[in-house]
């Protein structure tokens, strides 16, 4: 990667954590709930009554109520750390192939 | 500028006002249990073709090559990861990214289908997150539409030759707001309002997910560029394999 590279890497990254910060401090007290809410809220506006949904998630159907909240977040977190996971998996053998693959090259030519 | 990249400022223009200001955006996924069954039924037939497509192309792909697996394992991922961040917004409500921009861009846009489909599976079964009655809308709108909107803008990008850092970042997210206007359609259909009819409800839900995602397709767009970037600097072999450098990327 070039040094021009990094350097936008950097930037980009800052500007994402600008992305993400922003809203939060801007509007102090928000709920930020979640957007499908707002849908589902939209959805009563529109019928003008309480829409009642025909069918529940398996998942809280075995369980007989909602999930928990603590529960919920742990299985986004494994959603997460499985995607992060492989991503870093196969990105950090592709960064010591590439460092070996130079080590060689510049072997040959000594 | 050129001709060519004038017309292109003018498409995305275009294309910007369309998902941005005319109709807005939708929620994530349709919740279970909020569609008709007509619906749900009439969605998953749509979007059956596609995942049949999606799984042919994957099979070429690896067949074509093995070392295509491990990208196709790094995209999956990456719908994985950013479909599972809740991010916050300036509407003051929070909505996720799909992600499905960068698999368009690497395998072609059907083969998402199937790296999409295994996400919304995953949230519909145990994280109540979209449903299982409602899976065919939303891998329509999130592993359907979505990358075939971000395909198609990047061999526009591509023809137009764009800056490539430039086009990833457009393909993702133009691809992600794309998602947003489908599923907004898709409640609209369900839902005519009483007074507007289908467009006055197109209307009234693009007004609550627009705003919330523009920032998000933003932010999408960043993070796909950033892969990219990591990708070309160090997976040269792998992006050999699954033809992106032939296809002039």
């Amino acid at each position: 990667m070039t040094k021009k590279d990094r350097a936008l890497m950097v930037a980009l990254l800052l500007l994402c954590v600008v992305l993400i910060v922003t809203p939060v401090l801007a509007l102090r007290g928000a709920e930020f709930g979640g957007s499908d809410d707002a849908g589902s809220e939209k959805v009563a506006e529109i019928t003008g009554e309480d829409y009642e949904p025909w069918a529940t998630p398996v998942f809280e159907q075995l369980l007989g109520g909602e999930l928990p909240g603590e529960l919920e977040s742990l299985l986004f977190c494994v959603q997460t750390g499985v995607g992060v996971g492989v991503i870093a998996f196969f990105l950090g053998r592709f960064v010591e192939r590439k460092k070996q693959e130079t080590a060689r090259g510049t072997q040959k030519e000594q | 500028m050129t001709k060519k990249q004038q017309k292109l400022v003018r498409l995305t223009a275009c294309a910007a006002l369309l998902c941005g200001v005319v109709p807005a955006a939708g929620a994530m996924h349709i919740m279970e249990g909020f569609l008709p069954p007509a619906m749900c039924i009439l969605w998953g037939v749509i979007a059956l073709p596609f995942l049949l497509a999606g799984y042919f192309s994957l099979k070429k792909a690896v067949a074509r090559d093995r070392r295509a697996v491990t990208l196709i394992a790094m995209a999956g991922a990456f719908i994985f990861v950013i479909s599972s961040l809740k991010i916050p917004s300036v509407t003051g409500s929070c909505s996720h990214m799909t992600g499905t921009g960068l698999g368009a861009i690497l395998f072609g846009p059907s083969a998402v289908s199937i790296l999409g489909v295994i996400v919304l599976l995953f949230q519909a079964i145990l994280l109540a997150h979209g449903g299982l009655t409602t899976l065919g809308a939303n891998t329509f709108s999130m592993a359907v539409a979505g990358p075939f909107a971000a395909f198609g803008i990047y061999r526009l990008c591509l023809r137009c030759k764009v800056n490539k850092k430039v086009s990833v970042f457009l393909v993702a997210a133009l691809g992600d707001l794309v998602t947003y206007c489908v599923t907004s359609i898709q409640l609209a259909v369900a839902y005519p309002s009483e007074t507007g009819g289908v467009s006055g409800s197109v209307l009234e839900f693009l007004g609550v997910f627009a705003p919330t995602q523009l920032p998000l397709a933003v932010l999408e767009g960043v993070l796909t560029v950033m892969i990219m970037m990591a990708l070309e600097a160090y997976a040269q072999p792998e992006l050999r394999a699954v033809g992106f450098e032939e296809a002039g990327a």
